[in-house]
């Protein structure tokens, strides 16, 4: 198990390696840099000078190899660099706002699944009945209600129904839980709707699958309690390809939140992913690419250690 | 191994003599209904089926596939997929209650504890993700209320009762870590667990290989007898039931058609369908017949089963009577049947109609006497790399040797069979000579050509010439595609055919060799039943014209009536085209029933090869012996004469093959010079092979 652990963690490598460089060179190759949109995004006319100097103290005109091998030291030694347009370090500029989306893919992710898991395996045992056509319908609903239209919904029913809304500035929940969790419960609300819809769904199609299998029928054989077949017997097996989406859902969470982010006027990573490329900030975009390759790649490793967890044909290298 | 003596130590569990229907009845199933609600209509999977099992009586129910034999089972243990089937009359009495009566509760307290049930499929059904120490506990502690410890000890007991060595470790152990064989070990295991007065066993050993089906039937048997538990034996395999039933109930279409001792239903058939049976299976205890006799026809569909008899379609002894059902009747004490001339059967007046005609040799066949073989192959090797990783990127490169070093020839016009256990490398040498696979070494002349080393394209000439039909009907044929075009796809590609409208003749000439119908190539293979689907498999096959058709399994997936319909086809097609088969299967009976010289292969190597009839009168080499001693033949008189000498052990991983004479493992003859030298093939008469130094 260690061992495998182990193998995975440093199978990271060579991904993070590939993203860095194909990131790194598709900005270069995309016309356009930020010294045009900063001197000319007023509709300025800077001279030929100013641009060239301009380029020269943001390091872009050093050759490419050179900017590259540059960037690379850096990432080693974990220093991404400053951003272009506020100069300040990317690290910071990405740090301040991490905690927030983090926050609120966690509590979308616990409000998913502490849904998702008993009304997908409730619309399985009971299949075909009026509770199944219910949950199915609560379920095709998430998935079919963009989250950033639900949580105006939100916003408007919070507005009506007691006059409030939900506070605008972050405050981390260490500072002031009740402050923070006023703020980012509805928007983890919002996108944990859908979350919990597309992890019902699969949790409802695993166990109505693993419930066909022999061993379940065998359990029934053996007298075993019917509640014990599906929580000891059909659930381990039914929880494998639930966790595989949990965690793709859960990565997505972290940069892809734009419009949610939007609506709620939250200060996240995907709102800072947008500003960054509408200002060609190469710095800031390819530190916040890496962040979120590594968050993807980290959560496979979750997911995949899980796996291995739950299924012991994984863990001893079996057929 | 079995005889351990593991029952005596059981608590409150005396051993105890059981003769055949010595018992109280503890079992009895009255007119028992059952019904499948389908989108396509209701199905009466079981129709007025009752029989009564007596305690520590083996009772066989034998039928063919969707008789319902296994669904009236299922219904004893209220395991009907839930909510299609349901039982819609009938009492099934078990231990004087009737169990259709009862709460699923108490069903479930009954389930487990006073009947168990193994099923069909040892990979399938134990729980992946749990361990089998915590499976075979579980009735026990449910049911038996013991603790952990009790439970542990237990099980640890019944792990050594059905032979499974070092049980303590095994227990932590997973299904993924144990052979087909080994569980069904364990299914036997938590089937004893709460002392069962009733086993129900659904084709236990179909999935297993023939060495490996006569250790497991001998163990439930002897553990069925030792404890005094009655045994439903629900099988396909006529062999199995005349070695271990006491009694048989023979099913066709959802009813019992006929009951009787096993000795009554095997020499003293009274029903046409039982009587066909029997006539249909190749036995390997008679002299070969020139033809396999079948019984023509399929089973009626159970959506719209015909009205009367459900066998008169296909019976050969029909009457206007057959319109009015017959009912199961006793034509002497103990043995019944459900046809209205079994009397006349059993007068001897009515006799069994003459086998069909031989094929008639074509012109091709006749010029076939050509001296220089069509195939030869010569040290074929075929080794797998396999890796297995044994630390931060470092593997364990193994080899397994799946075809090592094989030499046989084939003449124009003959068939070679080609068996052995699963794993043994059959199918690996047929994919060879196929050239779906690359040989690691040896030759393979077809025609005198070597294609061994042949590039894509330089096969392309040879592809048309070397055609194969698989195992599986139901998953070799593409589903989105209809019947006329997976035959017409070989023609299109090939260019065989001129036109749209030429290969639109010819799919319909070989849907006609093949024994089905024109109008069928606008079907999807769905539409089809496995035979059919087997034919259309043989028609694309054919599409191409070859002279040399390799056939992987062709018969292992039907039923013993259809299997003879697809191995007299196979005959007609090779005496009318003048084909040569390499005839790949595990059933020896097939095999000798079809080929003309037999090769017996185990873990890669050929250990015997000669013609037919010399090697199964005088088998040489210990496993072909072995081979044929563990298959059962459908006589109860000479199975139940027969001592148990079944071949102790698995087959040894080909990951680490044994030293010396691969088989020396399991071998009574072996000593320490099969441990070192590996035999090679001595020919000790003409035409005949012989791996083994002990011969």
């Amino acid at each position: 198990m260690l061992r495998y652990a182990t193998k995975r963690v440093l199978l990271m490598i060579p991904t993070l390696l590939g993203v860095a460089v194909l990131i790194f060179f598709m900005l270069r190759v995309v016309p356009g840099d930020i010294v045009e949109v900063k001197l000319r995004g007023d509709g300025g006319n800077p001279t030929q000078e100013t641009i060239e100097a301009e380029r020269k103290r943001l390091g872009l005109d050093k050759p490419i190899v050179v900017q590259f091998a540059d960037w690379m030291v850096g990432l080693v030694t974990l220093d991404l660099g400053k951003s272009m347009w506020t100069e300040q370090p990317v690290v910071e500029e990405i740090g301040g706002r991490l905690g927030l989306s983090f926050q609120v893919a966690i509590m979308a992710t616990l409000i998913a699944v502490l849904i998702a898991i008993p009304l997908g395996t409730a619309s399985a045992l009971f299949k075909d009945t009026l509770v199944d056509y219910f949950i199915r319908i609560v379920t095709i609903g998430g998935m079919a209600v963009p989250s950033f239209w639900f949580g105006m919904l939100i916003i408007i029913a919070l507005l009506y129904l007691f006059n409030w809304l939900p506070p605008i500035t972050y405050t981390p929940i260490w500072v002031d839980p009740i402050a923070n969790l006023s703020q980012l419960i509805w928007p983890a609300l919002a996108v944990g709707y859908r979350y919990a819809a597309v992890v019902a769904r699969m949790v409802r199609s695993s166990i109505i699958e693993v419930m066909k299998e022999d061993y379940i029928r065998t359990a029934r054989a053996k007298g075993v309690y019917e509640k014990l077949v599906v929580a000891r017997h059909a659930m381990r097996n039914a929880m494998l390809p639930a966790i595989t989406v949990i965690g793709l859902e859960f990565a997505f969470l972290i940069g892809g939140l734009v419009v949610t982010e939007q609506v709620f006027n939250l200060n996240g990573i995907g709102r800072l992913f947008v500003q960054a490329v509408g200002k060609s900030d190469f710095t800031l975009i390819q530190g916040l690419v890496m962040l979120i390759a590594t968050v993807f790649v980290v959560t496979n490793l979750v997911v995949d250690l899980l796996y291995a967890a739950l299924d012991p044909r994984i863990r001893y290298g079996g057929r | 191994m079995r005889d351990n003596g593991a029952a005596s130590d059981m608590t409150g569990m005396a051993p105890q003599a059981a003769g055949s229907g010595a018992g109280d009845v503890l079992l009895s199933v009255e007119d028992l209904h059952v019904q499948f609600h389908t989108s396509r209509g209701i199905v009466r999977a079981v129709e007025g089926v009752s029989y009564q099992v007596r305690a520590g009586e083996v009772l066989a129910i034998v039928g063919e596939s969707g008789c319902g034999k296994s669904v009236s089972s299922l219904a004893v243990m209220g395991l009907l997929a839930k909510p299609a089937g349901r039982v819609t009359q009938g009492r099934i009495l078990f231990d004087g209650r009737d169990l259709l009566t009862l709460s699923d509760e108490q069903m479930r307290e009954i389930r487990g504890r006073d009947i168990a049930m193994i099923f069909q499929e040892p990979m399938t059904s134990l729980n992946p993700v749990l361990p089998i120490g915590l499976q075979i506990t579980e009735p026990l502690t449910i049911h038996l209320k013991m603790d952990e410890a009790a439970a542990r000890a237990r099980a640890i007991e019944l792990l050594k009762m059905v032979g499974i060595t070092d049980p303590e470790r095994r227990l932590e152990q997973y299904p993924h870590q144990f052979s087909g064989g080994m569980r069904q070990r364990v299914m036997i295991a938590i089937g004893l667990a709460c002392n069962p007065k009733l086993i129900i066993a659904d084709e236990p050993t179909t999935a297993l290989d023939v060495t490996i089906q006569a250790q497991i039937l001998e163990l439930m048997k002897d553990l069925s007898r030792r404890l005094n538990i009655a045994l439903v034996l629900i099988t396909h395999n006529l062999g199995v039931v005349a070695r271990y039933a006491d009694r048989v109930n023979v099913m066709y279409a959802a009813r019992i058609v006929e009951q009787g001792s096993a000795d009554d239903v095997f020499h003293r058939p009274r029903h046409p369908y039982a009587m066909g049976l029997l006539r249909s299976v190749p036995r390997l205890d008679r002299p070969r017949g020139e033809r396999l006799e079948t019984i023509e026809g399929l089973p009626p569909n159970l959506l719209a089963p015909p009205e009367g008899c459900r066998f008169a379609a296909r019976c050969p002894f029909r009457l206007d009577a057959c319109e009015a059902d017959p009912a199961l009747a006793e034509i002497e004490p103990g043995h019944s049947a459900a046809c209205h001339r079994a009397a006349e059967i059993a007068a001897g007046t009515l006799t069994a109609p003459p086998p069909p005609p031989l094929p008639v040799r074509g012109e091709a066949a006749a010029s076939a006497a050509d001296a220089r073989p069509i195939l030869e192959v010569a040290g074929l090797k075929k080794y797998f790399e396999v890796s297995r990783s044994t630390g931060l990127f470092s593997r364990v490169q193994g080899e397994v040797r799946a075809v090592n070093d094989i030499s046989f020839t084939v003449q124009r016009g003959e068939t070679l069979g080609l068996v052995g256990e699963s794993g043994c490398g059959k199918t690996t040498v047929g994919r060879l000579i196929l050239r779906l696979e690359d040989p690691t070494g040896g030759a393979i002349r077809f025609e005198g050509e070597d294609i061994a080393g042949k590039s894509a394209a330089e096969l392309r000439a040879f592809r048309r010439k070397i055609q194969v039909i698989f195992q599986d009907p139901y998953s070799s044929l593409n589903p989105r595609m209809t019947v006329g075009q997976i035959i017409a796809e070989p023609l299109s590609v090939y260019r065989l055919v001129p036109s749209a409208r030429a290969a639109k003749e010819r799919v319909a000439e070989l849907l006609t060799q093949v024994g089905l119908f024109p109008y069928m190539a606008e079907r999807y293979p769905h539409e089809m039943s496995g035979g059919q689907r087997q034919r259309i498999g043989i028609a694309r096959a054919l599409a191409m014209e070859p002279e040399f058709i390799v056939c992987d399994e062709p018969v292992s997936a039907l039923d013993v009536s259809i299997q003879g319909q697809i191995i007299n086809l196979l005959e007609d097609l090779q005496a009318r085209l003048g084909l040569t088969y390499l005839f790949i299967a595990h059933d020896l009976a097939v095999v000798r029933h079809i080929s003309t010289r037999v090769a017996v292969m185990y873990l890669g190597r050929i250990m015997e090869l000669a013609d037919r009839d010399t090697i199964y009168a005088d088998p040489r080499h210990p496993y072909t012996r072995a081979l044929l001693d563990a298959a059962p033949v459908p006589d109860p008189t000479i199975e139940k004469a027969r001592a148990p000498r079944t071949l102790q052990g698995e087959l040894p991983s080909p990951l680490n093959p044994p030293t010396g004479c691969v088989f020396h493992t399991r071998c009574p003859l072996a000593d320490d010079g099969c441990r070192r030298t590996v035999p090679e093939p001595r020919e000790i008469a003409p035409g005949r092979l012989v791996a083994c130094l002990k011969v």
